[in-house]
């Protein structure tokens, strides 16, 4: 791959903001895993198995699932964020594989954000 | 912030964008130089607060007013109405508050309310495998002002005007560091990174290396430049597999972007940097002693000067920064030290990430800014005590090099100056958290097990002495200590401190000295009446039950391995001392609090013999 | 086995500061390090055995004894052991009837005790080989160790 140069740097970051934002990336849902130290030992990899396992059985393509790191709330672990175009992200915590698969259905496929298993709703300000 | 006379929080979530933040907000800016105000008010973006059906949305601060559904033609009344004549424009106004939202709002919830991010500014965001998502968070863009347009003098000068300070543990001006090392003349110069994060119950540096690699690239790539490296090394534990996996695909990525290795971002400059595992020794956290291991050797501290900054890792001048010191960079040279110092006090500025543990609820990892009071950290965002019926005791903060904060203490503001004043150091950030069931005694004492078992050996008075006082506090432990102990250990301590050559050893005594001030009457207690009150130190304690608190339910009995205790349901029970081996399930296991903790007692110790030899 | 050493020496030959990653490498091709592993490197890297012996005697990431089949590592640190890791340790030795740094007769467990691991949000910790159980209890002891037998 050829060195960036600033102005590189600059249309990486307009075009990945796009699919960031889910807008014009042409995903409808965003579900990101936490998956830290503490995440991982707390059982994230059988929630993205069981996620990934979901999508498949449901056959959706608009729904975008993707890792990242510590969300912070170590005691509520495993976590993840789900974010659908235009609404709020709602972070749900302490997940088992039959809670994500109840928050796929229920929130990713028909919008209702599963109330019982959320934690919060929103995003933190970054200064 | 104070410096505005408001401060307005426009939402830039997804949905507010979406339906127009960008736009409403170029308008208030607009509207606001029209009208003279721009120095007065200021716009922040934040993140979602969850009403996108309401956007865009803004809150006005100092007031607290709520305005939604913003558009561009309002703005102009919007900004005369409220900023120039003072009330609150009504149209916009938020109406329904009344309307409760049924999963909690960000706001609502002080774990995340009272935080703050900037070093944590992409956690759970980003995939941290990812550079260019990393990219779309303003990534690199930091590190391509530094290389085209500011001299290592500007960079220094930025770092030294924000106030930045080294997020390992003392605390010392990183703008300094750098420009010692920037004025050494050398052919080879080494920016490092210590990954090689020690203290007990700290994990912010494996959090942010986990979740964030670029971000503390990028720093060292400013770090490099500053001083005139071209080389660096990040030195991590080995124990932490998935933070040095993550930080050698970021690198990899770097290199393959240009972003490391010659003439990075087309501006001449070059630097290249690669990972060094560390082989778990404690010690190795002090920067003589972290050079000399990546040089093949044992890890022990040398005398300074000269400092590193002279002569470092090969004998060649050296910089080395603390991970999340390192993440910090970025944003203070993209956004000015004016914003660095919008948090935190006038020698502690910025913000600070913290692990909190313990007996806490929110176990988890936290920024806030500097200045924070520790109750707010320990009872809004911790959101206090696990067992709420457990009383708070005290704070450990520092690391094997802390010291304990006892509750009388808890309204200080954390900053550098004022937890050192209480005899702990601000550390690398962990806050182990103790109710009163923790024994203070006990808890120096497996602080000083920890560095007897560190100590690498180089000054007696580390390797002896710390030894000589684990000793005495196990005798103390176990019912063996004498008159004038505390006194010795006072002595001890203040000979290791004075005569230690790294930081390891004149820190070590720091756990007895701060809990025999703040808990010397429970020494006392453990050395003359041999009773630990906690019933932690088995051999000094006793347990009874009292009889008008007991229900008679009868969980005691079940929970004790011994069938120590007896009685007839619904009735007072009663322990039968000389079966008892003061395990505390009991004491863990009452739900009524009727487990009293005595002094220890003269028992017949061949009664647990019998029964052990019957069974 | 041997040529997998000295595959590893080679590469790091005449670089400098190179004995830990060497000895790092070869811990995980052999399993621990005796002398006669620390001699071999020695001589590969042009250095005293006593050099590499004071390396490896001074970082608690080496061993020279070997380890067990599964080699668990218990956390102390400060969260861990607020939240009474202690019990669980002891349980552990009870269970497998072996001190810290021995390993069972049949050659199955090893037990090590490790600074902090890092995961205090879910203290007590351990770990073995290479999965991570959190929130450990003395109860839990038996359950954990019946999936590696």
């Amino acid at each position: 791959m050829a060195k960036l140069t600033i102005d590189d740097l600059k249309k990486i970051k307009e075009k990945q903001k796009a699919t960031f934002t889910l807008r014009e990336g042409g995903s409808r849902a965003k579900i990101t895993v936490h998956m830290g130290t503490c995440g991982i030992a707390a059982g994230a990899r059988t929630i993205m198995t069981a996620l990934i396992d979901e999508i498949t059985k449901a056959g959706v393509e608009d729904v975008i699932t993707t890792t990242s790191g510590c969300a912070g709330l170590c005691a509520r672990e495993p976590m993840i964020t789900v974010e659908l175009l235009n609404k709020a992200p709602v972070k749900y915590g302490d997940l088992t594989e039959e809670k994500i698969r109840e928050i796929f259905s229920e929130h990713v496929l028909k919008g209702n954000p599963v109330e019982k298993y959320a934690l919060v709703v929103g995003s933190e300000t970054t200064y | 912030m104070e410096k505005y006379r408001a401060n307005l929080l426009m939402c830039a979530g997804t949905g507010c964008v979406a339906s127009g933040t960008p736009k409403v907000r170029a308008a208030i800016e607009e509207e606001l130089i029209k009208k003279g105000l721009e120095n007065e008010i200021k716009i922040v973006l934040t993140g979602c607060n969850g009403f996108c059906a309401e956007g865009p949305v803004m809150l006005v601060y100092p007031e607290e007013i709520f305005y939604q559904k913003l558009t561009v033609a309002e703005v102009p009344k919007l900004v005369e109405e409220h900023f120039l004549k003072g009330r609150p424009y009504e149209k916009l106004m938020f109406k329904d508050i009344e309307k409760r939202h049924a999963i909690p709002l960000m706001n609502d919830i002080p774990f995340f309310k009272h935080q703050v991010l900037r070093v944590l500014r992409n956690k759970g965001l980003i995939d941290p495998d990812s550079i260019d998502e990393y990219i779309a968070r303003d990534g690199y863009m930091a590190a391509a002002k530094a290389l085209t347009e500011m001299s290592p003098e500007d960079i220094i000068k930025a770092i030294k005007d924000a106030g930045v300070r080294g997020r390992g543990g003392a605390g010392f001006p990183t703008g300094l560091k750098w420009e010692f090392a920037s004025k050494s003349v050398a052919d080879q110069k080494y920016m490092l990174c210590n990954g090689d994060e020690g203290d007990p119950g700290a994990f912010m540096d494996r959090s942010v290396m986990e979740a964030d690699p670029h971000s503390v690239i990028e720093g060292m790539i400013i770090g490099a430049k500053a001083i005139g490296s071209s080389k660096g090394v990040i030195y991590v534990r080995a124990e932490y597999p998935l933070a040095v996996q993550r930080l050698q695909n970021a690198i990899d990525d770097c290199r393959e972007r240009g972003l490391l290795g010659n003439d990075i971002l087309g501006s001449g400059f070059s630097f290249d940097l690669e990972i060094y595992l560390g082989a778990g020794a404690f010690v190795c956290g002090e920067e003589t002693a972290l050079m000399r291991s990546i040089e093949g050797q044992r890890g022990m501290p040398r005398p300074r000067p000269p400092f590193p900054a002279h002569k470092g890792l090969w004998d060649k001048p050296s910089v080395l920064n603390n991970v999340e010191t390192l993440a910090q960079i970025a944003p203070t040279i993209l956004n000015g030290p004016e914003w660095y110092r919008q948090l935190g006090t006038e020698k502690s500025a910025g913000s600070k990430v913290f692990a909190l543990t313990g007996d806490i609820r929110n176990v988890g990892l936290v920024e806030v800014p500097m200045g924070t009071p520790l109750k707010t950290i320990i009872y809004d965002i911790g959101g206090g005590m696990k067992n709420k019926k457990k009383k708070f005791k005290s704070v450990q903060m520092g690391g094997p090099s802390g010291g304990c904060i006892p509750e009388e203490l808890i309204d200080i503001p954390v900053t550098y100056e004022d937890v050192v004043k209480t005899g702990a150091i601000m550390g690398s950030g962990g806050m182990v958290v103790m109710d009163e069931d923790t024994c203070m005694v006990s808890t120096a004492k497996f602080f000083l097990e920890f560095t007897a078992d560190e100590s690498c050996g180089k000054c007696t008075p580390c390797r002896v002495g710390t030894r000589v006082m684990l000793d005495m506090l196990t005798d103390i432990t176990e019912g063996r200590g004498r008159e004038g102990d505390i006194e010795t250990l006072q002595d001890l301590s203040n000979d290791i401190i004075a005569t230690s050559l790294c930081g390891l050893g004149q820190t070590a005594p720091n756990p007895i000295l701060s809990t025999i001030r703040y808990f010397k009457d429970e020494y006392e207690a453990h050395i003359h009446q041999k009773w630990c009150k906690t019933g932690i130190c088995s051999d000094l304690c006793s347990f009874e039950i009292s009889e008008d608190v007991c229900t008679g339910c009868g969980a005691c009995a079940r929970a004790c391995p011994q069938g120590a205790i007896v009685g007839e349901k619904k009735k007072p029970h009663s322990i039968i001392q000389d079966l008892c081996i003061q395990c505390r399930s009991c004491y863990d296991r009452c739900a009524f609090q009727s487990i009293k903790i005595g002094p220890a007692k003269e028992k017949d110790k061949t009664a647990v013999a019998v029964k052990d030899q019957e069974e | 086995m041997l040529q997998e050493i000295d595959r590893v020496i080679q590469q790091y030959k005449g670089k400098p500061g190179s004995s830990i990653p060497v000895l790092q490498r070869c811990q995980e091709i052999v399993g621990y390090l005796p002398p006669e592993i620390q001699k071999i490197v020695a001589r590969g890297l042009k250095t005293s055995a006593a050099e590499i012996h004071s390396v490896v005697s001074f970082y608690s990431f080496f061993t020279m004894k070997p380890r067990g089949d599964h080699n668990i590592r218990i956390c102390l640190g400060t969260a861990c052991y607020v939240k009474r890791v202690e019990e669980v340790l002891s349980k552990i030795k009870d269970n497998l009837k072996i001190d810290v740094g021995e390993v069972t007769e049949d050659k199955k467990f090893s037990i090590e005790t490790v600074r902090c691991l890092g995961a205090c949000g879910l203290a007590p910790v351990m770990v073995i080989d290479e999965e991570t159980y959190g929130a450990m209890t003395p109860k839990k002891v038996p359950e954990v160790l019946a999936e590696y037998s």
